[in-house]
């Protein structure tokens, strides 16, 4: 597979039938979840997870799982970083997340996410990020992330 | 029957009957007042084929519910122990609430069986504080690790 597919897996999918979003098809565990690419570029992304009654976590609400909301956050804040279309980047992997969880998503919402890839160096990408339910001005969670980049190694080098 | 038995039923409990724990295929095992937490390899918690790694999401979200169910069979020992010894039939978990998280990624998750451990740092009456570490051949070569707040309910009852 070729680098450019490499960084292809978290800023294009497969296609939905109901047309909205993208399946993260090379992501095998976003996948599964459901989860649905909405956009990357600029080194922004934006995600959305449907709403799942495999994902629940507290059967008496029907409120989704916190650690759904983790992994949601966390692929949204590795889609940002190759949202940034940085030449030369072959993969990522997360070092640290920082969650807060604000609020319970909404049952039967589908939840979205969008990240901000906000700093770049030549090791480290640092990443903010946030997901709601009914608007982002009642956020469900925030993350903070820094990602290690693994870089091609320079021609000629 | 006995307080053991009555406590490895609630954690049975759990994984069964929330969705999301069995959409991770997570199993408890209880030794003492120990729980050591298993998430089984499938195919589903693959973040990137190609290395191929353990979605940080799936590991995060392990760590998360590994907590979430130290501080439930702790609750559950305080609980009997106040009964006289036995858990009542009855007994209904306060599931702890994740109120922040930070998570520390160490190692790439291999496509192998991991395991996780909390240590409850302090547990007041709302809220609990928690370090979780998860990891797969070898106990001292952590995969992940995570400290975050839990919410306890109200603190009302």
């Amino acid at each position: 597979m070729s680098t450019s597919d490499l960084s292809k897996r978290l800023t294009e999918g497969v296609a939905t039938p109901d047309g909205e979003g993208a399946v993260l098809a090379g992501v095998p565990h976003s996948a599964a979840m459901g989860m649905r690419l909405i956009s990357a570029d600029g080194g922004e992304a934006m995600l959305m997870l449907p709403y799942s009654e495999a994902l629940v976590g507290d059967v008496a609400t029907g409120v989704l799982g916190g650690g759904a909301i983790t992994a949601l956050l966390d692929t949204c804040c590795g889609a940002a970083v190759f949202a940034t279309r940085t030449k030369g980047i072959i993969s990522t992997a997360t070092l640290d997340l920082r969650i807060d969880y604000m609020r319970p998503a909404t049952p039967g919402r589908d939840v979205y996410a969008h990240a901000e890839c906000y700093r770049m160096t030549r090791s480290v990408a640092f990443v903010r990020a946030l997901a709601w339910t009914e608007g982002r001005d009642r956020p469900v969670g925030t993350a903070a992330a820094s990602f290690i980049l693994n870089r091609q190694p320079e021609d000629g080098a | 029957m006995t307080e053991t038995q009555s406590r490895s039923d609630l954690l049975d409990g759990m994984s069964l009957s929330i969705p999301y724990i069995r959409f991770l295929g997570l199993i408890f095992e209880r030794r003492g007042d120990e729980i050591t937490a298993l998430m089984p390899y499938k195919p589903d918690l693959i973040g990137n084929p190609l290395v191929p790694a353990l979605h940080g999401g799936a590991t995060g979200a392990f760590l998360e519910i590994t907590g979430v169910t130290q501080l439930v069979s702790d609750m559950a020992l305080e609980h009997s122990a106040a009964a006289g010894g036995t858990l009542p039939e009855d007994y209904v978990p306060v599931m702890p609430k994740p109120v922040g998280i930070t998570f520390d990624y160490l190692r790439s998750g291999k496509p192998m069986d991991t395991y996780a451990r909390a240590i409850v740092q302090r547990r007041g009456r709302r809220v609990a504080n928690v370090r979780i570490e998860a990891w797969q051949e070898e106990r001292t070569k952590l995969i992940a690790a995570a400290h975050g707040n839990f919410l306890l309910g109200s603190g009302g009852s």
